[in-house]
């Protein structure tokens, strides 16, 4: 699934990177817990997380994820964005919440990060 | 950058407690230092997050810390001392879920009682030592080739 279809998805909206929204995305896992994230991120996950501080993006860019998607439309502070700009790292926001997010792209064959995917 | 010799480099970094504003910068310096010199990436994000979680403890629990990386033809080191409260129960501590964390730490993402149990994970060799009301030292080895990792 790219990027686009993902934003598209979610409904969200590009933060940044409105030039990597061809981006290849393959699973995704969601956490606001970054220990969490630092345990069972793998690299090339899409995050999702309603954590809107700079520890995101540092966390999300120290496992190499490829984009965060912040939920329950939380946009990051202005050192996130600078970070995720200096990192080149997408940042999208949607306005539906965690469970409803994750929901909507595990069911259109977005697998977890233990690789299960929807029944078809 | 040191370079001790031909094969052996070595960098110093000092990080402040309390500062969550720079919390995680030594980190994404230590990831960046491992991509230019072209060590496998797995090993990067391993060495990575052993050193966040590290350097979020020295901010979040410490005064101040000094993470020191050294790198060998076999083997990725990171070493940190800290001033601080130390810990008073290391068995305790390691396990997941133990945590003293504030209020402030939870709120930053942090401090769900996972980053020591996640630096040992990441490591083929870790050591821990502490003094309670002087600091804390981490010993964390990565072996850079196949023999000897976990």
């Amino acid at each position: 699934m790219t990027l686009k279809e993902i934003k598209e998805l979610l409904q969200a909206e590009v933060v940044y990177g409105d030039d990597c929204l061809d981006l290849e995305i393959k699973f995704a896992g969601g956490s606001d817990l970054m220990s969490d994230v630092l345990a069972f991120g793998k690299p090339g996950i899409l995050l999702l997380t309603g954590l809107s501080n700079a520890q995101s993006v540092r966390t999300a860019n120290i496992i190499d994820a490829k984009a965060i998607v912040y939920v329950r439309g939380k946009k990051p502070d202005k050192m996130g964005i600078e970070l995720a700009k200096e990192k080149g790292l997408p940042l999208l926001s949607t306005k539906f919440m965690m469970y409803t997010a994750c929901g909507l792209l595990f069911s259109h064959g977005l697998p977890g990060v233990s690789g299960l995917a929807p029944k078809k | 950058m040191t370079m001790n010799n031909e094969n052996e480099l070595s960098q110093r970094f000092e990080i402040v407690g309390g500062d969550f504003s720079k919390a995680g910068k030594t980190s994404t310096s230590i990831k960046e230092i491992l991509q230019e010199i072209g060590i496998d990436s797995s090993i990067v994000v391993r060495a990575a997050i052993a050193s966040y979680e590290a350097e979020m403890n020295v901010v979040m629990y410490a005064q101040r810390g000094v993470l020191t990386l050294n790198i060998t033809p076999m083997k990725l080191h990171l070493k940190l001392d800290d001033e601080g409260p130390g810990i008073e129960d290391i068995d305790t501590a390691m396990q997941e879920g133990f945590s003293t964390a504030t209020e402030e730490m939870r709120e930053m993402g942090f401090g769900a009682g996972m980053g020591l149990p996640n630096i040992k994970k990441n490591a083929d060799k870790f050591e821990i030592s502490s003094t309670p009301g002087q600091g804390t030292s981490l010993r964390i080895t990565i072996c850079l080739d196949k023999k000897g990792r976990k």
